[in-house]
């Protein structure tokens, strides 16, 4: 349904994203886990066709974005970090107009408008001006505007930022009862959201892809195993075969090697502390053990980003009842 | 069809947020005032005039040519001075709110965006302008002007409020700050309008291309009462120009993000 091939976007001399690729299948909701920062706003708004990539390709149900503008943006509803109100506006005529540029026929522009308001519980406030609307509700208005033209796909940039945990809540399932018509992607900087509602992350930092998995596949790869970086002084031996066959090693690989100083990483059980093994075997050998400590993998070094960050509102919205 | 359905939805969003706001009804308010007080002034003199020629056996002056073609190019001046207010809110407003987001990933081209929004700015000023016949309509009720020459000077007020209704997009586009290109655009007009002072006092090659720029002087005839292609030409190709380079403004937009 979405296809992301290489795409690489510069500001001058700085790189927003770069070489992203990922796809996203009929139906799916895919989650974009990131610190702020990471990318995420700009890989949307290309998705988007709000901005053209500097490299790469980027198709929405089959057409591209950039070559296929008008067909693909049909086919696409966006909810802006912010949500694009006019504040003069009621809502109702507000939802009116975004029907009419989406190109809603206006024999079924008032149903629609009607159902929109519906789905996403602004009905109470149609003819309420979008300047007078609280923040919960000038985002599900905005959410609203996404769907008033029942696209294909949606993109939703950051859909529960600035919610209380009441509302977090209600969105939440409102995306998830989205999916299945909808193809959606969604970014957020907070780790339970993608936990809860998406079926697949994509984990960017610093423009880069990290991983991309289940939320599932994830926690496991994350919290399964644990590597140590051991730097040996052992000139002409090759020391794989002897941390290989240590108690509680999966996997041994060479990650830099000069004047007979060779570095290695020792991947192992997250529960097994091997450390004490590994001096041991080193210098029952005679070698030399220059440094052993352990090693952080990017995606965790992430991780960590995300969990402590979201740890606030998990505290805010653990207090209330 | 999609299109000009796509270049209505815009014009009359435009529309409709003027008169959201009471921008459209200070703006409307403050050209009849001003208008209304060129009307009046030109009027006494020119009843002061006829009546006074009359006394010395003369008496055929022509309102058209002698009071209806100065008060429209004097109201070309206020246009001048108002029309900043019009613009200037177009696209900074929309930048900085982040609405152009919304616009730029819906389905339609910038063009239509970008006609929807010069349409919409026409719309108000047309308001501005249908008020004035007001004035007209006194004029008709008590004495018989010719039509023509004033629906000629109206089509010429059109045509130039179309060109500085460009003009204000196009600076409209480049900020983000509404105020930055009320002032800009301002202060763009305000040359326009002066710059054939400079072309009185140079020599002659510079004085043709200078008065050639002035967008206030090519009113003149249609004042007048005459529809010269010429102006027709200069004002309609200086409309596109100016829609084409706020075009290529918003692209160039996109592409630096």
């Amino acid at each position: 349904m979405i296809e992301v091939q290489n795409i690489t976007k510069r500001y001058g001399r700085t790189t927003a994203v770069d070489d992203v690729s990922f796809r996203v299948e009929r139906g799916e909701i895919l989650g974009f886990l990131g610190p702020n920062g990471a990318g995420k706003t700009t890989t949307m708004r290309i998705l988007t066709g709000y901005m053209p990539p500097t490299e790469g390709r980027a198709t929405v149900a089959g057409y591209d974005v950039f070559t296929h503008p008008i067909e693909a943006k049909q086919r696409t509803g966006y909810l802006p970090e912010t949500p694009p109100l006019y504040p003069d506006m009621t809502v109702r005529e507000y939802l009116d107009f975004v029907a009419r540029i989406k190109g809603v026929p206006s024999r079924e522009r008032r149903d629609r408008v009607t159902s929109a308001m519906q789905r996403t519980h602004v009905a109470d406030m149609a003819s309420r001006h979008c300047s007078k609307l609280s923040k919960g509700y000038r985002q599900r208005v905005g959410l609203a505007q996404a769907i008033i033209h029942n696209p294909e796909v949606l993109i939703l940039d950051e859909p529960t930022a600035g919610l209380d945990p009441k509302q977090i809540i209600e969105t939440r399932e409102l995306i998830r009862g989205l999916a299945g018509d909808h193809t959606i992607v969604l970014s957020t900087h907070i780790l339970p959201e993608v936990a809860q509602t998406c079926q697949r992350v994509v984990i960017i930092n610093r423009g880069r892809v990290v991983a991309i998995d289940t939320p599932e596949g994830l926690t496991s790869r994350l919290q399964g195993a644990a590597t140590l970086y051991v730097q040996v002084d052992a000139p002409g031996v090759d020391a794989t075969e002897t941390l290989q066959g240590l108690p509680g090693v999966s996997r041994v690989a060479l990650s830099d090697q000069r004047a007979g100083v060779r570095g290695y990483e020792v991947e192992s059980a997250r529960e097994t502390d091997i450390r004490r093994e590994i001096a041991r075997a080193v210098v029952s050998r005679g070698w030399g053990l220059l440094e052993l400590r352990p090693m952080r993998m990017s995606l965790e070094e992430i991780f960590l980003q995300v969990t402590t960050e979201e740890t606030p509102e998990e505290a805010v919205s653990e207090q209330r009842p | 069809m999609n299109s000009v359905r796509n270049v209505l939805a815009i014009a009359d969003k435009e529309l409709r947020s003027y008169f959201a706001s009471p921008i459209a009804y200070i703006i409307i308010g403050l050209f009849a005032l001003l208008f209304g007080w060129f009307f009046y002034v030109y009027l006494m003199s020119f009843v002061q005039r006829s009546t006074g020629m009359a006394g010395m056996g003369g008496g055929a002056t022509n309102i058209n040519q002698d009071m209806i073609r100065y008060v429209l190019m004097n109201s070309a001046v206020i246009i001048l001075f108002v029309m900043p207010m019009i613009t200037m809110r177009t696209y900074a407003e929309e930048k900085r709110s982040g609405t152009i987001e919304l616009l730029l990933t819906s389905p339609l081209t910038d063009v239509q965006i970008i006609l929807g929004k010069f349409f919409g700015a026409m719309g108000l000023y047309a308001a501005m302008l249908l008020v004035t016949l007001l004035y007209m309509g006194i004029l008709f009720i008590y004495g018989n002007p010719e039509w023509r020459p004033i629906a000629s000077g109206y089509l010429g007020l059109l045509l130039m409020g179309g060109c500085f209704i460009s003009l204000g997009l196009l600076i409209s586009s480049l900020t983000k700050n509404q105020i930055v290109a009320g002032v800009i655009t301002f202060a763009v007009f305000l040359m326009l309008w002066v710059i054939n002072w400079i072309g009185d006092q140079s020599g002659p090659t510079t004085r043709v291309i200078v008065n050639y720029l002035s967008i206030v002087d090519h009113f003149d005839d249609f004042a007048r009462g005459i529809i010269d292609t010429k102006h027709l030409v200069y004002y309609l190709s200086f409309i596109t120009f100016g829609l084409f380079l706020t075009a290529k403004s918003v692209d160039s937009e996109r592409w630096r993000g």
